[in-house]
């Protein structure tokens, strides 16, 4: 069903190397419009360094990565990416986008992170509010002396609209920090809605939740994606979680890919078995 | 219905603001410099001056979270700027007495030459913005090399560029522009404004530094109201998030130092403009740390604040406690304890007070307006319920 869908993310071969350190080797993954997929693997599987080297956090020291038909991300062996940028090969490399992560969002790349990131000072309505900015058409000036009345009202509209959809309007004019844990999840992956995202990356979003609020956290997660269309890529270490809402399951073991498929087969699959649940019996094994 | 309570509240500060513009103009008429109470329109001057340098710093150290400690220098650039641009010519060769004066331009005289008395007004409003635009081009400048650098570093760093400021103000070589290390002095001063109306001079001697303090904090409010100055909060708040969320880092962290010290160069030239004197010794790194501690007094983060910090800061240092240098303090007449330089030991003590025990300033990160609304909010939230 999927060869027909357009493809959102692809990443082609990412290995990230700190030292001798392979934190993710030789890594394939495709994500296609609308989906859900997610990454799982045990912990230091290297989950985290693969979405930061999506997201433009990392440089890599091998691969691509292609975001909605562009090249963002790219490099060979032959040296760190970040030199090549500025130094003589710049032409060489000038069909890849730089990957700092605010022109990745630019784009339509949103995420969330693993521990929760809000801006403490300020309220929940602001908290979206400000994610609206990159949306923004005016400068300084027309800004300070309000020649941006009408864009400021829309964008004052749709973040209300927004909040409601997420069920925050009844605090919004409360500081994001006082919400309970769940709460500010969900305030989260709305502000990061609100930069009006073709993938929404979610790192970890059920962290530190209860059964009741992972429960609610995963019908969210699917509503997020009929009503807004988003593609999601998502982390996530509770299993009931990713195997109820996922289309499809990458999974990670030191840095290497180890199976791929729809929830079913994932469940079933040995290799994934063992690598959570560890080898029965090691010595027998080759 | 949001949008309509806002505009009244905009509304009620403004009319307020008129009212304040208001009572200076009389209070400028009414007090002669022989009355006790001169010591208001003095502390009014200096206080305005020093108002809006704290704000244009909370700009910076307080919304977008950047310690910068180089405003003496940009507050330098713009004295200098108002004053070499404002020097009549027929006093320029007794100013420049030691050099040839390179620039030979005066503002007001060009203006007032086509104009008449509006032409210089005109002319010492375009040199003040001048002033502003000269310190906002440095800053871009040093901005370039100094923003990548983060909390300590970078207040180190624009310590450093403020200090290379001043220096090379006083650099001998440059004294055709500069005046080398004397002073520049006989510019546009605030001393000398008056207006005439019908054969009576309103004197505007108060009225102008506190309105030109005025309007710069009132455009650094819309601006940290405005979505620029949410993504400086933002900034402050989590750089990472907001990076995360499409705000180009480097870009508004320069917006803001740019703007800052924009406003900087504005307060130096009024500043120019009240002492009626520009020297580069006057800009040294211990104004940095005055306007910080009138900032940290004020609460870092608060607009109002800053502008209650100068003012109280300008008031004991000026006036209140001025009796702890000259033998009497609250009738207590100890000539010997009371001598020069006490004041300083108490104005120090207290400091120490106010930083250990209310940390946050006295505003904290409320504004004045915030206090009146806590209030009305309460009861309706009661009866919703």
């Amino acid at each position: 069903m999927s060869e027909e869908r357009k493809q959102v993310l692809k990443v082609e071969n990412v290995t990230m190397q700190f030292g001798g350190v392979v934190a993710v080797n030789d890594l394939n993954l495709e994500v296609n419009e609308g989906e859900i997929v997610a990454i799982i693997g045990p912990n230091g599987a290297g989950k985290t360094t693969a979405f930061n080297v999506i997201t433009g956090v990392y440089a890599p020291t091998n691969g691509r990565v292609y975001f909605d038909g562009k090249c963002i991300v790219e490099n060979f062996p032959h040296g760190k990416m970040k030199k090549l940028y500025k130094g003589e090969n710049a032409g060489a490399y000038s069909h890849a986008t730089e990957p700092t992560p605010d022109a990745l969002t630019k784009m339509g790349m949103a995420r969330t992170f693993q521990n929760i990131r809000l801006w403490k000072s300020m309220t929940v309505f602001d908290n979206v509010l400000i994610a609206k900015h990159l949306k923004r058409t005016s400068n300084l000036f027309s800004a300070a002396f309000r020649g941006n009345r009408k864009e400021e009202q829309a964008q004052r509209e749709e973040v209300l609209k927004l909040l409601e959809i997420v069920g925050l309007t009844d605090v919004k004019d409360e500081l994001a920090t006082s919400l309970p844990y769940g709460k500010q999840r969900r305030l989260e992956i709305a502000r990061a809605l609100a930069t009006q995202p073709k993938l929404l990356l979610l790192d970890e979003p059920a962290a530190g939740m209860n059964p009741q609020e992972t429960q609610e956290l995963t019908h969210f997660i699917g509503e997020i994606r009929d009503q807004f269309g988003v593609t999601i890529l998502l982390i996530e270490h509770h299993m009931d979680l990713v195997m109820d809402i996922s289309d499809r399951i990458y999974v990670l073991d030191f840095g290497k890919l180890i199976a791929q498929g729809v929830p079913a087969e994932i469940q079933s699959n040995e290799k994934v078995i063992d690598a959570y649940l560890g080898v029965v019996d090691d010595a027998e094994n080759p | 219905m949001i949008e309509n309570k806002n505009r009244k509240s905009a509304w009620i500060a403004f009319v307020i603001v008129l009212l304040f513009l208001a009572l200076v103009i009389v209070l400028d008429q009414i007090i002669k410099p022989t009355d006790k109470m001169y010591m208001l329109l003095t502390v009014l001057q200096k206080g305005s001056v020093y108002a809006l340098a704290a704000v244009s710093m909370n700009l910076l150290n307080g919304y977008t979270g950047l310690f910068s400690l180089g405003h003496a220098g940009f507050m330098l650039i713009g004295a200098y700027t108002y004053a070499i641009f404002t020097i009549p010519s027929t006093a320029r060769d007794t100013v420049y007495q030691y050099y040839d004066a390179a620039i030979r331009i005066s503002f007001p005289e060009i203006f007032s030459g086509a104009l008449g008395g509006f032409g210089t007004v005109l002319g010492v409003a375009l040199a003040v913005i001048l002033a502003g635009l000269m310190a906002a081009l440095l800053a871009y400048l040093i901005g370039l090399p100094v923003l990548r650098l983060k909390s300590d570093y970078l207040a180190i760093a624009t310590l450093g560029f403020a200090e290379i400021i001043r220096a090379v103000f006083q650099w001998s070589k440059l004294g055709p522009v500069t005046n080398g290390s004397n002073l520049l002095k006989s510019f546009a001063r605030t001393s000398t404004f008056k207006l005439n109306l019908g054969g009576s001079t309103v004197s505007l001697s108060t009225f102008v530094p506190v309105l030109i303090a005025t309007i710069s904090i009132t455009v650094i409010v819309l601006i940290v109201n405005s979505t620029y100055g949410r993504a400086f909060k933002a900034i402050r708040d989590d750089e990472v998030a907001a990076e995360a969320m499409g705000i180009n880092l480097a870009k508004h962290k320069m917006i803001s130092f740019v703007t800052s010290s924009f406003f900087a160069g504005v307060a130096g030239a009024t500043m120019a403009m009240v002492l009626s004197i520009a020297q580069a010794n006057n800009f040294k790194s211990a104004m940095t740390y005055e306007i910080l501690l009138m900032v940290v007094l004020g609460g870092i983060g608060s607009i109002s604040g800053s502008v209650i910090g100068a003012m109280l800061f300008i008031s004991a240092s000026e006036w209140w406690l001025r009796g702890l240098d000259s033998g009497s303090f609250l009738g207590i007449n100890a000539p010997g304890v009371f001598r020069n330089g006490f004041r300083l030991v108490v104005f120090s003590v207290a400091i120490m007070i106010v930083v250990l025990f209310f940390r946050k300033g006295i505003m904290g990160e409320k504004e004045l307006p915030d206090l009146f609304r806590k209030r009305k909010k309460a009861p309706v939230k009661e009866a919703a319920e």
